[in-house]
């Protein structure tokens, strides 16, 4: 009988399968995803039904929260590993999480939380009935899953899922502007996410594994023209998806379509999935790619870094002015990459933390702008300090933090990246970082001044105050307000006591700059691997 | 498209593609076959039925949302994943039960609920797509 031969049988297949037990505690890095998929499949059953949807969805990503902390934790320690159907790892597919990956998923968590809260004020039940928290959890599912993976096909999957429930949330609503930033969205998304694809056929076909652990040992002895080449494709796929500058023009064309809360959750998330696939692939799994690379990722930073500012200057669209400096905080990560020394890859992990909770912080702040004056334009806004004096903090606030001003912790990691700039003697990047935070400051400012600072409406008499200013409802108070001022807030205390994510950022870097604990961690044999990989690539080899 | 043959031969074709589907399902694990293709029969055979006789009868017949059959393959998929947490395996760690019924040996498995997982939300997504597809436009 066929189910002799497929009844589990450790003594029959040795080679094959993993004999120890699992730990029950190993399961916090396979919950975060598994929790967001069953909860978000719950939420699409009962997608019709008027109430309940919301704190199923709040309760749900508290859990992810928790296990992400508890990730986070044992990360601390070394990283963490799970092969799935215990298949060993370069055939079981992997969730391997180290300190970055624990940390981003984190990110990606709370932000969702306090988003989930927000759009509690300006959820219409139409939305509510189209399945909006079944689409949050799901593209959380997909955020967390590219965060934790460790296989880099199951990357592409979980890409495909977020994109997925990205499109359905970006046109959530259903109004003409936000098919059309769908359709520009949507496009250079798919056309990233291609050039992923090709690029992870020629690796698959290069090193002939799909495992990172795997690809880290193979990588190293494969011939270094195909790899240059994948190198490349990998960095323009993901810098389409992470906005990096000369690929950067679809994020602001979009990202304001949707609602505030839906924006917020888009410019806190996807951008830096794409970010954080590059730190992993260029400096983890193919170390010397990033060399090669360094002079294109010095160009491609330094215009990121200066290019965003000004478009930021340009715009009288509050969100789409906030779309530049998503791009700008982009173009920091990429100047941790390159640098490339640890300090430097340091200062772009953390910079990419602060940036997931400081933009989401952003968007929802401009959400209960808009919602306030009523207007998407700055010129028509004018006078808000009168009505809403702690929105004019908040948004002050992210304006430091976005341009990497105290007392935020956007600080720190512009500190690391001009001393990594410093150390390696990249005084062009030292240049673009600074310029940036200068540029920056003077656009977020134009801002403020635009919205809270002057009396009125642009065009009407100075001493003339706005009066189409409505204060916040009590539900917009309750719901959107407070949760977002907390986040602002703990922006603020990251910023006043950096230590413990200055100390998680630098195993982080280390994690990454030296990937043998994160190869172990697999299960997998450093050297006898190699040994392997090499052989077969000099058998492949010989024909030439 | 709408001829009398058609109406006619629809409901039964669309039973016997039903049938044909869970056929297929269940003989995916060592066979040719599995969950995917067959909530592809399965979601052609509605699809069918909703050309021959009409959306609403379709949807009438299938009493649930397509869409929250397709939720409930996810949670079952995803459950059938759980089910190792018992056993001190990785997650998605097949588990098999294998008895004795009237002369003939029966082997339920956890892939096997993870197929039917596949089947609902392959099924569900497809049908869902293909009525709103042929619903008259509004």
């Amino acid at each position: 009988m066929a189910s002799q031969t497929q009844a589990p049988d450790p003594g029959a297949l040795p080679a094959a399968m993993i004999e120890h037990a699992t730990a029950m505690a190993d399961w916090v890095v396979i919950l975060p995803v598994v929790l967001c998929l069953i909860g978000g499949a719950l939420l699409l059953i009962m997608r019709k039904s008027r109430i309940g949807q919301a704190g199923l969805a709040i309760l749900v990503t508290i859990g992810v929260i928790a296990s992400d902390i508890a990730l986070l934790m044992r990360t601390l320690d070394g990283p963490v590993s799970m092969t799935m159907g215990k298949w060993l790892p370069p055939f079981g597919i992997a969730f391997t999480a180290d300190v970055l990956s624990a940390g981003f998923a984190l990110a990606a968590a709370v932000a969702t939380l306090v988003v989930l809260f927000y759009t509690q004020a300006e959820l219409q039940l139409r939305e509510v009935r189209h399945g909006f928290h079944a689409l949050v959890l799901l593209m959380l599912a997909g955020v967390s899953g590219a965060f934790l993976t460790g296989d880099i096909f199951n990357l592409y999957v979980w890409f495909e899922v977020m994109l997925i429930a990205s499109f359905g949330l970006m046109i959530m609503g259903g109004r003409k502007i936000q098919l059309d930033a769908a359709v520009k969205y949507g496009f250079l998304n798919f056309l990233a996410t291609t050039f992923f694809l090709v690029a992870l056929g020629y690796l698959y076909g290069l090193v002939g594994t799909l495992n990172m652990a795997d690809i880290v040992t193979a990588a190293a002895v494969a011939p270094k023209v195909p790899m240059a080449a994948i190198a490349s494709l990998m960095l323009l796929a993901f810098g389409m998806k992470a906005a990096a500058f000369p690929v950067n023009a679809w994020l602001p064309a979009s990202y304001h379509a949707p609602d505030p809360g839906v924006s917020a959750l888009f410019a806190g998330l996807l951008t830096k999935v794409g970010a954080y696939t590059l730190l992993r692939i260029l400096v983890a799994l193919m170390p010397g790619t990033r060399d090669w690379l360094g002079p294109v990722l010095v160009v491609v930073a330094t215009t990121t870094l200066i290019i965003a500012p000004l478009g930021a200057l340009a715009q009288t669209n509050l969100r789409r002015a906030l779309g530049f400096f998503v791009i700008g905080g982009i173009g920091a990560i990429l100047a941790g990459l390159a640098i490339g020394t640890p300090t430097g890859i340091q200062g772009g992990a953390i910079y990419a933390f602060n940036s997931m909770l400081v933009m989401t912080a952003f968007y929802l702040v401009a959400g209960l702008v808009e919602r306030v004056t009523g207007e998407m334009d700055t010129r028509q806004m004018g006078g808000l300090y009168a009505v809403n004096s702690p929105l004019s903090i908040a948004f002050l606030v992210l304006v430091f933090a976005a341009a990497g001003l105290p007392p935020s912790l956007a600080f720190w990691p512009k500190l690391l990246l001009v001393e990594g700039s410093v150390a390696s003697g990249q005084y062009w990047v030292l240049a673009a970082v600074l310029i940036n935070s200068i540029l920056t400051s003077i656009a977020g400012s134009r801002l403020w001044a635009h919205i809270f600072w002057r009396q009125g409406r642009a065009g009407t008499h100075s001493e003339q105050p706005n009066d189409r200013l409505r204060p916040l409802s009590p539900t917009y108070r309750g719901f959107a307000a407070v949760p977002t001022g907390a986040l602002v807030l703990a922006i603020v205390l990251l910023g006043l006591w950096p230590n413990p994510v200055f100390e998680a950022g630098r195993l982080a870097a280390t994690g990454l700059v030296d990937p043998v604990p994160y190869v172990a961690a697999t299960g997998l044999a450093p050297a006898n691997d190699a040994a392997q990989g090499g052989a077969a690539m000099a058998s492949e080899e010989t024909p030439r | 498209m709408n001829t009398v043959i058609f109406r006619t031969i629809a409901p039964t074709l669309a039973a016997i593609m039903l049938v044909f589907s869970i056929f297929v399902l269940l003989r995916g694990h060592n066979e040719p076959g599995g969950g995917f293709i067959g909530g592809l029969i399965a979601a052609s055979a509605v699809a069918i039925y909703g050309i021959g006789a009409s959306v609403t009868e379709v949807r009438r017949a299938i009493r649930l949302d397509p869409l929250s059959i397709a939720g409930v393959g996810v949670v079952l998929a995803g459950a059938s994943g759980l089910v190792s947490a018992f056993f001190d395996v990785p997650f998605m760690t097949s588990q098999w039960l294998a008895f004795e019924f009237a002369d003939s040996e029966v082997v339920l498995s956890t892939p096997m609920i993870f197929d039917i997982g596949v089947y609902l939300v392959v099924f569900g997504t497809i049908s869902a797509v293909a009525l709103a597809l042929e619903e008259p436009e509004q």
